[in-house]
């Protein structure tokens, strides 16, 4: 159990030292968000040092992050200067559109690729292997900016998809179904370029993990004993591969909120890419802050999520931790 | 051998399209911030060696686009005005590697222009552009890795061969830096620097901060090595006839770690050509009108652009048989006889 409060003690102090740091690099960016103003002629100074003492701009560094701390613990994460709102529920709204998207392309990806992983494994250098290889090999190359740019071009040419956006323009006066069924064509592209752009490596890592433990003498004794080969390879095989691809997996959880913000920007789908990118052309640092420490408290618990997971699957991790 | 020689062939292939792109002055037709207002969003043109009325010519020819009556952004191929390509003409002023002037280019016409990639919004030749802003991606993507690689020996031969706090304090640093996305790291760590910048400040400030993103992961395996090849016999030989620390690192230790750069360089350079590209397609990166595939790219973000005029997209590819050189080198130079493999045949064999 002290390796898992250690492993959880470790994400915490991640956590604190990650935003250390955003708050650093604050005090090394020239110019804030006010400073446009100074160029307005009907702005007057004095009113811009008000706003810069309202918004504890003119304040020392450790000061700020401490009151910053503050309004962590009460739920408000700062407050931001462009939406004049504490920058927590606004970030929430945003991470909620990110979540729905990268939820949903990471269980598809992973539920592709665990099958063709598997599969291409068990056909090690065979045609189905080959084949695999090459399509993942090819969808590498391809760079993800590349790939999501490629597939807006193809739903605008084809007007196979809604491109932009998360809902149509009559989405509030559709019956619920129809509401359902228009979000996931919305979510269709963005989905599919996150699903294509994660899943080669995810295929290659289950190929090799699988490749691995398939010649292992419990398995030739497994399949001596008559045990239905499917079952052999997802029943016996793959939990013993689990090891690598847990913490592959623990990865994918710690990226929900931070492996899509390219494609969410090339898509326009209103998740906290467009919003971060925003607040970093407008100085609007809180939010630039807030989104990083958000992101950074999934990575923690993605990587304790992988702790923990292994903790229970290793025997391995158990005894050795025990011995220390 | 065959590792090697499969390196040799990819370093050829990267060789060869690099090339292409220090030669862009000399292989472009036009300048690349050269307007022809005239002209915006012409489609790419065409190479005929046929023409309408089915002669064949021996010199391939494209043919100048005329307005399709009735519609003001639309061209059809003017069948009367053939436009010959000739080879080796004098045309706009270039530096060749920005040392020598030259007005010498691979190819042109002579009546009007030509442009394979058709052109963008101000009639920029998007060809020369795609040529030209390969320098600038490339050259960020090398010299952003050659930065990090730098930086991440040095913190990882500290780390490694001093040990104690100093190795605690970097590693947690570097856990930092490996724990987060570099893309975010790249966004976080460039909103906290100045946002409007003229081109040749914004290229090294995208430069220094693509290589402060990515230390973390050469530094650790440098450590790694430098823990181990202390430990040799010649090592210690050396340090008991009384080598300095100085001395030991760069005659015995450092030089180990030539083969684990050379991967992280093969699998550094195009994520960073991808960084750049990125940062600049999001307008954080190098701003026109200085071409770069990023920039290129993001005239793509206007809808009307990405609905009528789809030639925008093709810079996107450039940098496609750039990755695939980059990734056959990086799996080529991490190559090693595969386990399973053999293990595989022998069970065949008793089986």
């Amino acid at each position: 159990m002290s390796y898992l409060l250690r492993r959880l003690a470790h994400a915490f102090l991640l956590i604190i030292g990650v935003s250390i740091l955003a708050f650093l690099f604050t005090t090394l960016a020239p110019g804030n968000y006010f400073d446009e103003m100074r160029l307005n002629p009907q702005i007057a100074p004095e009113t811009l040092v008000a706003l810069r003492a309202q918004y504890q701009l003119d304040r020392p560094l450790p000061l700020r992050y401490i009151s910053w701390l503050n309004s962590v613990f009460h739920g408000q994460m700062g407050f931001s200067f462009a939406y004049n709102a504490p920058v927590a529920p606004l970030l929430l709204v945003r991470a909620k559109n990110t979540l729905l998207l990268t939820v949903t392309a990471t269980l598809l990806a992973w539920g592709i690729a665990l099958p063709l992983g598997v599969w291409s494994a068990e056909r090690l250098g065979q045609f189905p292997d080959r084949v695999i290889s090459w399509g993942t090999a090819a969808l590498l190359v391809v760079p993800d900016l590349a790939l999501a740019l490629g597939l807006l071009v193809l739903a605008v040419r084809t007007h196979w998809f809604p491109t932009g956006g998360m809902t149509s323009v009559e989405f509030e006066s559709l019956s619920t179904l129809n509401k359902i069924r228009d979000l996931a064509l919305h979510m269709m592209l963005p989905v599919a370029a996150l699903v294509l752009s994660t899943l080669p490596l995810l295929v290659r890592h289950v190929r090799a993990a699988v490749a691995e433990v398939l010649h292992a003498p419990f398995l030739l004794a497994a399949e001596g004993h008559g045990i239905p080969r499917i079952t052999l390879l997802f029943r016996y095989a793959l939990p013993a591969a689990a090891n690598p691809l847990l913490s592959l997996f623990g990865f994918s959880i710690g990226a929900l909120l931070s492996g899509s913000l390219l494609i969410e920007v090339v898509m326009s789908w209103p998740g906290l890419g467009p919003f971060l990118l925003e607040a970093i052309l407008a100085r609007d640092i809180y939010i630039v802050i807030g989104g990083v420490l958000f992101s950074t408290i999934f990575l923690a618990a993605g990587n304790f999520l992988t702790d923990v997971l292994l903790y229970w699957l290793d025997p391995r991790i158990r005894t050795e931790s025990a011995s220390r | 051998m065959i590792r090697r020689r499969k390196v040799k062939i990819w370093l050829l292939v990267l060789g060869v399209l690099h090339s292409i792109v220090i030669c862009a002055g000399f292989l472009a037709p036009y300048d690349p911030v050269e307007q022809d207002r005239k002209n915006p969003y012409l489609p790419p043109m065409r190479v005929h060696i046929v023409d309408a009325r089915k002669h064949f010519h021996v010199r391939p020819f494209v043919y100048a686009f005329q307005l399709r009556p009735g519609a003001f952004d639309q061209y059809v191929e003017d069948a009367t005005q053939p436009r010959p390509l000739k080879f080796f003409v004098t045309g706009d002023r270039y530096r060749l590697l920005s040392l020598f002037a030259a007005r010498f280019h691979l190819f042109g016409v002579e009546n009007g222009r030509i442009h394979l990639l058709g052109t963008d919004a101000f009639g920029r030749d998007q060809f020369s552009r795609l040529l030209f802003g390969g320098q600038i991606s490339l050259f960020a993507g090398l010299l952003g890795a050659a930065f990090t690689l730098f930086i991440g020996w040095c913190i990882g031969a500290v780390a490694g061969y001093f040990g104690g706090w100093r190795d605690d304090v970097l590693m947690r640093v570097a856990e930092l830096f490996l724990a987060l996305p570099w893309l975010y790291l790249l966004f976080a760590l460039r909103a906290f620097l100045p946002l409007t910048v003229n081109p040749l400040q914004a290229f090294f400030l995208i430069v220094a901060v693509i290589a402060a993103v990515g230390w973390a992961r050469p530094a650790r395996l440098v450590r790694g090595i430098v823990l181990s090849a202390k430990e040799h016999d010649f090592v210690r030989a050396a340090r008991g006839f009384g080598a300095s620390n100085f001395y030991l690192l760069r005659r015995h230790i450092l030089p180990e770690t030539s083969s684990v750069l050379l991967t992280q360089a093969a699998i550094l350079i195009p994520q960073y050509i991808l960084a750049e590209m990125t940062l600049s397609f999001l307008g954080l990166g190098v701003p026109e009108p200085v071409p770069s595939w990023g920039n290129l790219l993001s005239n793509l973000q206007q809808y009307s652009v990405l609905v009528s005029y789809w030639w925008m997209y093709l810079p996107a590819l450039a940098m496609v048989p750039f990755f695939l050189g980059y990734l056959g080198l990086a799996s080529a130079l991490q190559e090693r006889p595969n386990p399973y493999t053999i293990e595989r045949r022998s069970l065949g064999s008793l089986a």
